[in-house]
């Protein structure tokens, strides 16, 4: 049985290169356009990992990474946040809300592709305290 | 009429005077004074009217006419318009405890004994005359009364009816009657209840008496005034009571100024008026009271003098004797009698108001000073010397008296009694310049009080007191009529070869020029001291510093109570002193031990009861005496209140300074502000721009590592992503495109080319490269130009940018399934308006100037991303302003947002340019 990631992403052009690299690696994907539409699409199925852009519409990638760790279900759940925003002040924020890992944009799909096959195979240890 | 009966209603009209002296006194001490009214205040002020008046007016009108009116129109100004003056006057006197006019003038300019000393000499000199003139008037009429024959009459017997001269015997008598009424105790400061009653007393009497002979005359001897007057003019003596148009207005003018100045300056005016008032409120009724009594004292004044013109007919009788002559005359003896009363009364009273008055500054002002530097006299021992104050006031009034019959015997027999008169009053007007000078300049000093004084007092005395004597021959007469060594220049009567006025004129009109000249030039030239500065600040100011005792806290010395008592004591009597002082502690609710330290207070307080008993300058050396050596840093202390008030400046100053400190704090507090919202805004647009370049590049980086690494990827993936990469390349090329575009227009730098151009086909131009972009998404476009439409100046490449971001941003936001974009030009006054007019959601209300602002992107409210940079709506912006319009969005009632611009019109422009 294949990994599902979840794509959140609002660029459809960069919603189309992810889910090319992703397929290919062979995890399933999903994509949520923004915030709330991720959030409705991890009630529906809880994915292995989150591919979480930070400016979204409607509630932005942060809002979004606390909510996931704030829902028991998702303890599991592995974050990998993207941001064309390249400050120290994201990434740091990003990794304290309990986020796996933070890529730059642009990124080598060679790295991300490997990065999340990475991220999937490790098992979550530590959990974010609050 | 036997000379026993007029002496003993004389001498009981003494007694009662006495009595009613002595038993005001003793009321007031039991607490229950009778005299504490306005009404009794305003007759004891009356003095003003002495045998002058009873006698002199009468015999002036009866050869001048209306010439005796100015000397009382003079005092009436004083009192109706400027009574203000005597509010100071005595405020100031009260505050300092002021004895006489010499101590008041030695006070203003820094309590020195030299002033004083002046002032007091010139009074006593100046009021020689005026003395002489009561004696002459009681003498004369007493002689007249007694030998009351048809010829005594016509002619005043000059040869003694005593063994010694009546006048001599009278001055004699005036002097123990004086000394018994002003020597009773020592403070002149303190209120002489019981003399200040029987001069109101002698003033009623000598009202009534004037009142009942005027009756006599207007009403007995004839049918009224209408009678009288009539009568006159038949016998040719209506000049008398008309105002000829050759009156002598100098005159007239002069006797009014001078009486306006003696009212002030006269030694027993000040005394009465300012010294024995005892409440300032008394003042108000005073002021219309005062001259009530000047004008019914004189409306009797013609009708006797024409009687008596008219019954002594052609006769050369003493006009200045027709009180007497004219009842005597028509064998009225009593009324005759009476009117002797009445004018003893007014001439005793002024003789005992200006005796106690000078006696006064002659013991304060003249001889203690003396005596003080006199060291054979053991005067700083402690002995009692009340006794001694006593005696040199008791010898000092008997000396006035005689000095008064010397210049009777010396010059009076040849003058009149208003003539006589006038004399003293332009002595006392030489106190004019330094006393209203000092109480409302600050500036003058003591040396040119000095100075003036000093030269207007031998201006008098060459003009009017020396000529007095030559005319009595007492000086050879050549020295009037040739001036002093054969010098015509000097003659004393005109003087430098002033002529045409009259003597009296001639005289005021030097002596006031070298007095208020010396006195003004000399005080501006001199240094004061710093007592002056300080004594002259608190006479100018005495209403601001009434209530505040650090007036004079200037003796910061060691005095024992038991120094200051005892000084004190000295003078003024040790048991009085000692309930003094206990009052005073019992004021402060303090407890005065003797051999505690007095304080400032203490000390002012000691002072001024001294200063009350012997004068400001005489006190202020004996304080320096007990409480020696450790005090009167005067100018110390003058020097500390300069300080202070440099003290003062300075902290205001840092005060302005602190005040500017706060301003400029806030400002740069502001700048800051400022700048870290700049910073931020800064911050903001290079993480935006950063943001919107990697976006495409990523797209790019993406699809070209995709392409490479999957070479099997299908021709249609293939076309697909090289499509992606080539219109994520056009944003980023419009992306830089605007970018440096903003950035050029922000900085200024933008080349712009405004021209005149046509707005309908600049709108074509846009619709027309939109067109592609309409039909993709389905929009339906709208467009209404008005024909005829006006040119507007603009950037045409600019303008049709604004119209293509408008419009796409416009296709963008509109509604997705029947997309409609209106497009309407309107012309107004001066400008063009264009509005394009979405069907979509609208704007939100709080956006409405945020959506013009850089990378301002509505993210929350639509379903996709939107394409775009973020940066048309403020490019739009940009161009627009700097065209001249506005651009503004509201939302339509039935949904949809409508961008509007305006655009200036060509013509309008060209005209606004042309008219300035």
């Amino acid at each position: 049985m294949s990994h599902t990631v979840l794509v959140v992403e609002d660029e459809p052009n960069i919603v189309l290169s992810l889910q090319f690299i992703l397929r290919q690696a062979g995890f399933t994907v999903r994509v949520a356009r923004d915030g709330e539409q991720a959030l409705r699409a991890i009630a529906d199925y809880i994915p292995d990992l989150v591919l979480l852009d930070i400016m979204l519409p409607k509630q932005d990638g942060f809002a979004v990474c606390e909510a996931i760790r704030a829902n028991a279900a998702c303890r599991n759940v592995k974050i990998i946040m993207l941001s064309a925003k390249s400050r120290e002040a994201d990434k740091e924020r990003a990794l304290a809300l309990g986020a796996d890992e933070f890529v730059t944009k642009p990124f080598s799909t060679r790295v991300l592709s490997k990065l999340v096959k990475e991220i999937v195979a490790t098992r979550r240890t530590i959990l974010p305290t609050k | 009429m036997s000379g026993g009966i007029v002496l003993t209603v004389s001498f009981l009209y003494l007694g009662l005077l006495f009595a009613i002296a002595q038993f005001v006194d003793l009321r007031a001490k039991k607490n229950r004074p009778l005299t504490r009214n306005p009404y009794i205040y305003t007759l004891s002020i009356a003095v003003f009217c002495t045998s002058w008046t009873f006698y002199g007016s009468v015999g002036l009108a009866a050869t001048r006419g209306l010439d005796f009116l100015p000397i009382y129109l003079g005092p009436t100004f004083i009192f109706v318009l400027w009574s203000v003056i005597w509010v100071k006057i005595i405020r100031i006197c009260k505050v300092h405890r002021i004895t006489s006019i010499a101590d008041f003038i030695a006070s203003r300019y820094g309590k020195r004994a030299g002033l004083g000393g002046l002032v007091t000499i010139i009074a006593v000199v100046g009021t020689m005359p005026y003395i002489s003139l009561q004696l002459k008037s009681i003498a004369t009429s007493f002689r007249i009364l007694v030998s009351s024959s048809e010829k005594a009459l016509l002619h005043a017997p000059s040869e003694p009816i005593f063994f010694i001269d009546t006048t001599l015997i009278v001055a004699v008598a005036l002097a123990l009657f004086a000394i018994l009424f002003g020597t009773r105790h020592i403070d002149a400061s303190e209120h002489h209840e019981g003399l200040v009653a029987a001069i109101a007393f002698e003033s009623v009497v000598k009202l009534v008496t004037f009142l009942a002979v005027g009756i006599f005359v207007t009403y007995g001897l004839f049918n009224g005034f209408t009678d009288l007057f009539a009568r006159a003019a038949e016998k040719g003596l209506d000049p008398l009571f008309t105002v000829n148009s050759d009156s002598d207005y100098s005159l007239w003018m002069t006797m009014t100024v001078l009486s306006m100045a003696a009212i002030i300056c006269l030694p027993r005016q000040f005394y009465i008026t300012a010294v024995e008032n005892p409440d300032e409120s008394y003042l108000r009724k005073t002021t219309w009271l005062f001259p009530l009594y000047l004008l019914v004292i004189n409306i009797f004044v013609l009708p006797i003098a024409l009687a008596g013109r008219l019954s002594f007919d052609g006769t050369p009788a003493d006009a200045d004797m027709f009180m007497l002559t004219v009842p005597l005359y028509y064998n009225q003896g009593i009324l005759a009698l009476f009117a002797f009363v009445g004018g003893l009364s007014a001439a005793t009273s002024m003789v005992i108001v200006a005796a106690i008055a000078l006696s006064t500054m002659v013991c304060n002002d003249l001889i203690m000073p003396l005596l003080l530097r006199w060291k054979g006299l053991n005067i700083n021992k402690n002995d009692d010397l009340t006794g001694l104050l006593l005696t040199i006031r008791r010898v000092s009034i008997l000396l006035v008296l005689i000095l008064g019959y010397a210049y009777y015997l010396i010059a009076s027999e040849s003058y009149s009694l208003v003539t006589i008169g006038l004399v003293s009053f332009a002595a006392a007007a030489q106190f004019a310049p330094a006393i209203i000078g000092g109480i409302f300049w600050k500036g003058a000093s003591y040396s040119g009080a000095m100075t003036g004084l000093g030269l207007g007092f031998l201006v008098w005395l060459y003009t009017l007191l020396l000529p007095s004597f030559a005319q009595s021959g007492w000086l050879p007469i050549s020295f009037i009529e040739n001036g002093p060594w054969g010098i015509t220049l000097l003659k004393p009567y005109t003087l430098f070869g002033m002529e045409g006025f009259d003597r009296l004129t001639h005289a005021l009109f030097w002596s006031m020029l070298v007095n208020i000249g010396a006195y003004w030039s000399v005080s501006l030239m001199s240094q004061q001291t710093a007592i002056e500065r300080i004594q002259g600040t608190l006479f100018v100011d005495v209403f601001g510093h009434t209530n505040d005792e650090r007036d004079s806290r200037y003796w910061r010395g060691s005095a024992t109570v038991a120094d200051l008592q005892q000084l004190v004591g000295r003078f003024v009597g040790v048991q009085r002193v000692a309930q003094a002082f206990a009052n005073f502690a019992a004021d402060r609710d303090i407890n005065l031990r003797k051999s505690q330290t007095a304080d400032a207070t203490m000390l002012d307080f000691a002072e001024k009861m001294l200063a009350g008993a012997i004068g400001s300058a005489t006190a202020r050396v004996m304080m320096g005496s007990v409480v020696k050596g450790e005090i009167v840093g005067l100018d110390e202390v003058y020097r500390i209140l300069d300080e202070t008030s440099q003290v003062i400046e300075y902290s205001h100053r840092l005060e302005q300074k602190s005040a500017e400190l706060e301003r400029a704090t806030a400002q740069l507090r502001n700048a800051n502000e400022r700048l870290k919202e700049l910073d931020s805004l800064k911050d903001h647009f290079l993480s935006m721009v950063s943001h919107e370049l990697r976006t495409p590049l990523t797209s790019l980086r993406a699809f070209g590592e995709i392409l490479v690494d999957n070479p099997e990827v299908s021709l249609e993936e293939r076309e697909q992503f090289l499509n992606v990469i080539i219109k994520e390349s056009t944003r980023l090329t419009r992306l830089i495109d605007q970018l440096l575009d903003l950035a050029r227009m922000e900085a200024g730098q933008m080349d712009w080319s405004l021209d005149t151009v046509d707005m309908a086909a600049a709108i074509h131009e846009a619709m027309a490269a939109l067109a592609g972009l309409l039909k993709e998404n389905d929009v339906a476009l709208n467009v209404q130009i008005p024909e005829a439409l006006p040119t507007v100046r603009a950037d045409r490449d600019q303008l049709i940018q604004v119209m293509i971001n408008l419009v796409s941003n416009a296709i963008k936001f509109c509604n997705k399934a029947n997309g409609k974009i209106d497009v309407v030009v309107a012309a107004g006054k001066d400008m063009l308006q264009v509005s394009v007019t979405d069907n979509g959601k609208g704007v939100p209300e709080n956006m409405t100037e945020r959506v013009f602002e850089k990378f301002h992107q509505s993210l929350d409210d639509s379903e996709d991303k939107p394409q775009g940079s973020g940066l048309g709506l403020a490019i739009c912006r940009e161009i627009v302003t700097f065209l001249g319009g506005k651009i503004w969005v509201v939302n339509k009632v039935g949904g949809g947002a409508s961008f509007s611009f305006t655009v200036p019109r060509s013509d309008r422009l060209d005209m606004r340019l042309s008219a300035e």
